[in-house]
């Protein structure tokens, strides 16, 4: 079984989420007890035994490839925090390089 | 003052007055709205509501009324919608402050079908953020009391549809259950509350939290009232492919037919584990036990029965549930919706966005999430319990050989105070009871069983069905209710 140690900071950095140290302190001993928690899953065998990824198994669900009708983009993009010409969502810059937008 | 009775507040009564009526669409929503406000400041089950638009929906309803050409007998009574489901033109924040500023573009399938009835969907429930909670402590703008003891929590995350049912501000709410969260703040607060089959009513417009393990369901101030809305919601959607091929239920209808007979013939089973369970509450013990003693007046045959990786079940779940959840909200990002903290390139922009946007509850499930399924865990963490998922759900297989329900309590306490379980792990471990249904899938109902005797607080118990036995589960549900035990809160400020 995994030891019970969680690097916060590395797993914050996979997850994408800003943590400080303070919040890192915290979650450290709150996620260690948890993980000890559910290393208790280490005591069954099982061996043989299939996953279960859905409580009710379904088969592949196909439709036809047909056009149907979407949004108008007005409507999804009027969620959208920054617009540049009303029509593209402002970014801030992608590639880390020189200048910005 | 309106002719509405707020005490006797249900979706049965409000079909039978705007039938015969004794009030119209417009009138039910204006009481209701000023009843909201005069009264909500308190209990807090509101984020907000939008009065304009439920006025504008009741003017259609009492016209089609007038014109005898009503969608069905529920045409113009409002019903709650907890604040993950999408209503076109409505905020949906999930009570949380990355999503504040987001309005739906659509409607979610079961808000969709409740309008193709002629039900008007009002307001935007409080939960705890992102259906992560067990007290709805965890909203990142209030928290929703108990309205049956203001100094206590309504349970959670549907603490909101429940609050808002248990103060009879509304005559039924949506809410959606992953481990609990419709079944448990109903216990909380006295009222009916419903988990269907996975895959009975469509995921589609339903905030995701753990895709494999979410279902839409009502919570209501009796039985019947669960039922049709259920019948109403439920159904094959193409727009979620994990959707059964069902018609949906008519469970209003057997619910009606059944009520006033006895449970002779019924089998009920009993889980040792749960039974056994250490930490049940003396209240708690005492309503339960009760409960199998009603249960067997009623005619029902009481049998034990075994579900030996009960005490799995806890451990498996917030390895499943936080791994889905760290891959569904890997999309609130800033980028395309929501709240956008700006920084000096993308990637810090995820990081403070989302960083300033999840609360802590989300963020420490986000971090379970993302850890049991990084390189080196996966096997030992999210493969093994989907393993022991496949165990979970042969016990209920087989279980449900030997009996037609199993009846087990709802939590191991009553309704708690604020702040009392600060610790996380403990508030998992009171979800022993929920929680394993939504991993095997099956329906199940609490429905308030008896009164804890210190207190006077109502206790919920569970009853669940094998896979697609709704009709069956709430007609049993309902014979309890009405022969056994039915508990009928105050209305709020009444």
């Amino acid at each position: 079984m995994a030891d019970s140690k969680i690097d916060i900071a590395y797993v914050a950095q996979l997850a994408r989420l800003d943590i400080d140290a303070a919040q890192a302190e915290k979650l450290q001993s709150e996620l260690g007890d948890i993980v000890r928690y559910i290393d208790k899953l280490a005591e069954l065998d099982v061996t043989g035994v299939e996953p279960t990824a859905h409580a009710i198994s379904r088969k592949n669900v196909w439709r036809e490839d047909e056009v149907r009708d979407s949004f108008p983009r007005e409507t999804m993009l009027a969620n959208a925090p920054s617009l540049v010409d009303e029509t593209l969502i402002k970014v801030p810059q992608v590639l880390p390089g020189e200048g910005s937008n | 003052m309106s002719n509405i009775d707020f005490a006797k507040l249900s979706v049965s009564a409000c079909a039978d007055a705007l039938a015969k009526k004794e009030y119209s669409a417009v009138e039910l929503v204006k009481a209701i709205a000023e009843n909201v406000r005069k009264n909500d400041g308190e209990i807090r089950a509101f984020l907000k509501f939008d009065e304009e638009s439920a006025l504008a929906a009741a003017k259609e309803s009492d016209a089609r009324r007038a014109a005898g050409k009503i969608l069905s007998p529920y045409d113009g009574i409002v019903i709650g919608v907890k604040d993950n489901i999408a209503v076109t033109g409505e905020t949906i924040s999930c009570a949380s402050k990355i999503l504040a500023p987001v309005k739906s573009p659509y409607d979610a399938t079961a808000i969709a079908k409740l309008k193709n009835q002629g039900f008007i969907p009002f307001g935007r429930l409080n939960m705890d953020e992102f259906a992560m909670g067990s007290s709805c402590e965890n909203s990142a703008f209030f928290p929703t009391k108990n309205p049956l003891d203001t100094s206590r929590v309504p349970g959670g995350s549907s603490g909101g549809s429940a609050a808002a049912v248990a103060a009879k501000f509304l005559p039924s709410a949506l809410g959606s259950d992953t481990g609990g969260s419709i079944r448990q703040p109903a216990s909380f607060c006295g009222t009916v509350g419903l988990k269907p089959t996975y895959g009975r009513v469509s995921r589609y417009g339903l905030v995701a939290f753990a895709s494999s393990l979410d279902q839409i369901g009502p919570l209501s101030p009796n039985v019947e009232d669960a039922a049709v809305i259920l019948d109403a919601i439920s159904g094959h959607d193409p727009m979620d492919c994990t959707s059964l091929d069902q018609t949906g239920t008519n469970a209003a209808a057997a619910v009606r037919a059944g009520r006033d007979a006895s449970l002779k013939g019924v089998k009920i089973g009993l889980p040792k584990e749960y039974y056994a369970a250490s930490g049940l509450d003396s209240g708690v013990a005492k309503v339960f036990d009760e409960a199998i003693e009603n249960l067997k007046k009623l005619g029902a045959e009481i049998v034990e029965v075994s579900l030996p990786h009960t005490e799995y079940a806890v451990a498996v779940y917030y390895i499943v549930a936080t791994a889905e959840a760290s891959a569904n909200l890997a999309r609130f990002d800033g980028i395309r919706y929501g709240d956008r903290k700006e920084a000096k390139d993308l990637v810090d922009t995820y990081f403070k966005s989302r960083g300033a946007g999840f609360g802590a509850e989300v963020k420490r499930r986000i971090l379970l999430g993302t850890y049991v399924l990084s390189s080196g865990y996966y096997d030992a963490y999210y493969l093994r319990a989907q393993k022991v998922r496949t165990l979970i759900k042969r016990d209920f297989e087989e279980a449900f050989t030997k009996c037609d329900l199993l009846l087990t309590p709802v939590a191991p306490n009553l309704p708690f105070h604020f702040g009392e379980k600060s610790d996380p792990l403990q508030m998992y471990l009171s979800d022993i009871f929920t929680i394993a249904l939504n991993l095997a899938g099956n329906c199940g109902v609490s429905l308030p069983g008896g009164v804890d005797p210190t207190t006077g607080l109502p206790v919920g118990i569970q009853l669940i069905a094998p896979n697609l036995g709704e009709e069956k589960l709430l007609t049993a549900a309902a014979i309890y209710e009405k022969q056994a035990f039915a508990f009928a809160p105050k209305a709020f400020g009444c």
